[in-house]
Parts: C-alpha cells; structure tokens; sequence
C-alpha cells in the first residue's frame, strides 16, 4: 500500500518526544516552587499558542485579539463557580461555547463581508478591546475592581475543584497541551487541516477546487477560540483574580502569539519551542539581571522584542524547522 | 444529444466596458473547445463567468440541464467544472503531492484514498517523480502541469484550462498537448481551453469559438474558422496561419 513519506513522523521524532514528556512528567520532583511556576506558564503559553496557531499557521488568519477568548473562558467559568458553584471542568464546557460563539460571531462579520488580512487583524484587536472596556462596567463580574476566586487551600489537591497546589496545576496543564498536541496533529492530517492550508496559502485557488472557504474559516476561528478558552479556565482558577485591564489587554494577545511566531507558525511544535524559548529564557535574563542587583523596568519587553528580530532576520520560518532539520526530523514546512 | 454546458445570450458589462456582449454557445459533452482571441477580448471574462468568480450581467449559463449562472465557485466545482488560472495559483509552500491531494479530497474525504488518486493523476502529467517537492520551486511548465493535476484530481465532467500552454517550449506545448488528448480520449473529458498557442489548438480542439471585443465573430471547426477573413484580419494576422 503506498504510504507518503512526509506524513510519517521518522521513529527518531516520536522517541525524542517520549523523552520530552518522561522530562516534563519528571521535572516537578526536581524543580523547585519558582522553577514549577515557570514551568506552568511555559506549558500554558504553548497551549494558547497551538490554539493561536490553528488560525494562523494553518488557516492564515492572523488574529491579533485572542486575548478575547482568554478573558471570556475565564470569567465564564470563574462567575459560574463564585455565583453559581459551578466547578471548573462543566464551566469549561460553557467557556469553550461561549467563546466559539464570539469567535464565530467575529469570524461571521470578518468572513461574509470580506474583511481580511490587516483588516481582519485590526478587526480582532477592536473585539478585544470592546470586551476590556465593556468588562470594566460589567458590576456582577467584578468590573474594573476585579473578580476574586477563593483562594486555594494548598493542604489537600483538588482536582474536580481546581484547587490545589502548583504541583497539581502543571500536570493539569501539561495533559492540556499534550491534548492540544495531539489534537492538532489530527487537525493537520485530515481533510480540514488540508483545506485550511489551501486556504492559507491561496484562498482563490481553494475556492476553484471545491473548498467552501467561509465554512472551513469558521471552523478554524471556532475551534481556537474554544480551545483558548480553555487556557482562560485554567488562568482564571491559577492566578484566582481577574482584572479586565490585564487580561483582555492587547499586550496579552501579542505575548501569546510570540511563542508560535519565534517557534514557527504552522507548525506542531512551534509554539512549545516558543514557549520555552521565550518563557525559559526572559526568566533567565531576569534572574542574571536580579543576581547582578539589577531591576530594570520593561527589560522583558525589550528582551522579546529583540528574539522577535533575531527570529525575523535570521530565521523567518522560526526555530522548530531549524532545529528539526538539525535532528534529522525534517519535513517540508506542515 | 443535450449539451453538457450551454452558454445563453450571456453579457457582462464592467462600467462602461461591455466586456462580453450577448454570447451563446453550447459545448457537447466528450468534446474538445476552444476559445481564442486577441488580448481584452472576453474569454477570461467568459470563464470566470462560467467557473462562478463573475457573475453575468444577463442572460444564462446551464451545466446540464441546471442553471450555475451566480454560483460561488466552489458550489460550480462540486458541480464538476474544475479550472486552472491564468498565472498559476499553485498552494507554494505544500509538496506537490499535496497540492494534488487536496484537489482529490473534494470526492474522497479519506486522506488515504485521496492521496492515491492524487498520485494516479501525477502519474498522468509525469509529475509523479517531482511529488515531494515545494510547489514554489517548480519550473514554470511544471506548475502549468501542476495546475492542470490539481483541477482534473477533482473528478470534473469538465475542464476550463485558461492558456495552460502560454509560456512552455513547443516540446512541452506537445507533450501537455497529447496529454490532454489521452485525458479526452480515454475518460471523456470535456475541455474548454483559452489558448494563444494556434498549433494546440489546432490538433486539439473540436471546434473554436473566437472572440473579439467582447463579441463573436465566428465558430466552427479549427480548419475553418482560421480561414474566416474576420478571424484573420481581427486576431491572427496573415502571417499566422500556419
């Protein structure tokens, strides 16, 4: 039976990846409480970089306002379980629905009127920033004062609950993004994830051969934005606050794209090398700027700002396809 | 026999410019059609009227029996009428093989089975050994074939080639010549070609339809229509007929 070649992950691929979650499955045992939170906010930024990049990297739709459906997910689910004592895991189910219906709604006015590329970006940044705004004056969320969870009782793991200790909340997002990995893989390897690539790379073309393309544009839009919301569940019971101004800010959609863009966007692994690129390495600088005595305000942002540059100038496609042809795991561009 | 596609008293009008002006015609099915005429003459007017990009202005265009006159195009390619562009438009950063594949994927959701159709139709246009390559790094006859690969590995009944032979050496005119004629021959596939190349459409097409200004001025057999002294003066030259 003829088999593509490309579509085979080599054995070398799928053996260093079992080394990687043995080492990520380890690392908490080893680690000390600041190196786990690291951790945490690594695997949570590669979990809403792989959602980032479904639209981006495999449909083409740059969104600039994901921060959206991040807000959203957390406050559904943190308002159901301070009001309602809704736990986290049914909030999620309302979180992922409500997002994918603005997502859709976005997507709808973008998609049938015809609004794309810079337009379309401009357009995600506007919702996002509608929804920071609007928050603000929203009394039952908190407004602009904030929405609290109670906070954790360390004492005993909660997991139905999501209350617990950080040891407990990275594997929880661990197993996230290792779902959204797998997840995207089938994306990628089914018809969807070919006709969004299509659409990617020529949505004229995609159109002559068949493709409804504002359908396969929505799914792409609905599936991020709900599998965002899902990292906005995760946010909101992590950090048991939630301010409008911070998570609906435009600086949170760029900081997620990041990962994917420096990772390489449309790719699988992208966005985890992104985020361990930059997560791993803006806290390292921090600490070496810390133990020199240093406090410098907005070196993080200056320190994203020129990985971004080096990416751009010196390795447009990004890190992942760099570094799997150094593995020997080369495979044309997904 | 009732036609496959029929053209109806069909015009498009872009502000002042009467693009196409009234133009009926009927391709049966199992034939080989050509369009010709000078530059700004209506025939990629013409096709993106049939292939859904345009609508008409009036008149009507039935698939059929079946009107597809404002149909989108992709509804008008699930009505089996595939097409190539003009410039091609392959997807550049995919392999070969997935360019084709995701052209098969419109009959055969399974990603399998579709990518062994697509590896059938590369066989057919030689691009079979080429089909791990970026589409981006392809010669120019090359992405012509790939083109012509993508839009047949939708299954189509027929097939808009809009001057797929523009740009290739008479040897590769030849070759995507015989190539065509096997596609008709051997599972009767109806073709409508857009085509400068006068020796392609000479040996290939069944009859000509030629344009000018938005107009036709004449149909008919190859042999025929080249000897019309509107076609000669119009669009061909005196030099030009071979």
């Amino acid at each position: 039976m003829p088999r593509n070649p490309l579509a085979v992950l080599p054995r070398r691929g799928l053996m260093l990846l079992a080394i990687l979650l043995a080492v990520l499955c380890a690392l908490p045992w080893l680690a000390g409480d600041y190196v786990l939170t690291v951790l945490i906010t690594i695997l949570y930024f590669a979990f809403v970089g792989q959602a980032w990049n479904i639209m981006m990297g495999f449909a083409g739709q740059l969104s600039l306002g994901h921060a959206i459906y991040v807000g959203l997910g957390a406050y559904t689910a943190a308002l159901l379980y301070v009001h309602f004592g809704i736990g986290p895991w049914i909030g999620m189910l309302a979180a992922i629905a409500i997002a994918a219906a603005c997502g859709a709604a976005i997507g709808f006015l973008a998609f049938r009127f015809g609004v794309a590329g810079v337009y379309f970006a401009i357009l995600t940044i506007a919702f996002a920033e509608f929804a920071r705004i609007g928050f603000d004056h929203l009394g039952f969320l908190g407004g602009s004062g904030g929405l609290f969870l109670p906070v954790a009782n360390y004492a005993r793991n909660d997991i139905w609950n999501l209350r617990g200790s950080p040891m407990m909340f990275y594997y929880v997002m661990l197993v996230l993004t290792a779902a959204a990995l797998v997840l995207c893989h089938l994306l990628l390897e089914s018809r969807t994830g070919y006709y969004w690539r299509a659409i990617r790379e020529d949505e004229e073309a995609a159109r002559s051969l068949g493709i409804d393309t504002f359908r396969y544009k929505m799914l792409a839009v609905v599936i991020s934005a709900g599998m965002t919301a899902i990292a906005g569940m995760f946010f909101a019971f992590y950090y048991n606050n939630l301010f409008p101004e911070q998570v609906f800010h435009v600086s949170r959609s760029i900081e997620l794209i990041l990962g994917p863009i420096i990772g390489g966007i449309g790719t699988l692994f992208g966005p985890i090398i992104g985020a361990f690129l930059m997560t791993g390495l803006s806290e390292l600088m921090q600490n070496l700027l810390a133990s020199f005595g240093l406090d410098v305000p907005g070196a993080r942002q200056v320190f994203y700002g020129a990985c971004l540059l080096g990416v751009v100038l010196l390795l447009p496609d990004g890190v992942w396809p760099w570094m799997a042809a150094r593995l020997g795991l080369s495979r044309p561009r997904a | 026999m009732s036609a496959l596609l029929e053209v109806q008293r069909v015009s498009k009008r872009f502000r002042g410019l009467l693009a196409l002006d009234n133009i009926s015609f009927r391709i049966e099915p199992g034939s080989i059609f050509a369009v010709i005429g000078p530059n700004g003459a209506g025939k990629t007017t013409l096709f993106n009227m049939i292939a859904g990009v345009l609508v008409p202005d009036g008149g009507a265009i039935v698939l059929q029996g079946q009107h597809i006159e404002g149909l989108r195009p992709d509804e008008i390619c699930r009505r089996g009428v595939a097409r190539t562009f003009q410039l091609v438009r392959p997807f550049p950063a995919l392999s070969v093989e997935d360019n084709v594949l995701i052209g098969a994927m419109l009959q055969l959701p399974d990603v399998r089975a579709a990518r062994m159709r697509a590896q059938d139709v590369l066989r057919q246009l030689d691009l079979f050994d080429k089909r791990a390559r970026i589409a981006a790094e392809l010669t120019l006859p090359d992405r012509k074939r790939l083109e012509v690969a993508r839009a047949l590995a939708t299954g189509p009944r027929l097939l808009l080639l809009d001057e797929v032979m523009a740009g290739l050496r008479p040897a590769e005119t030849d070759r995507m010549v015989s190539i065509l004629r096997d596609l008709n021959r051997e599972s009767g596939l109806t073709i409508l070609l857009i085509e400068h190349v006068m020796r392609a459409v000479m040996t290939l097409a069944a009859h000509v339809l030629v344009l000018h200004h938005g107009a036709l001025i004449a149909q008919g057999s190859p042999a025929a229509v080249v000897r019309e002294p509107t076609v000669v003066h119009s669009y061909l030259g005196a030099e030009a007929v071979e």
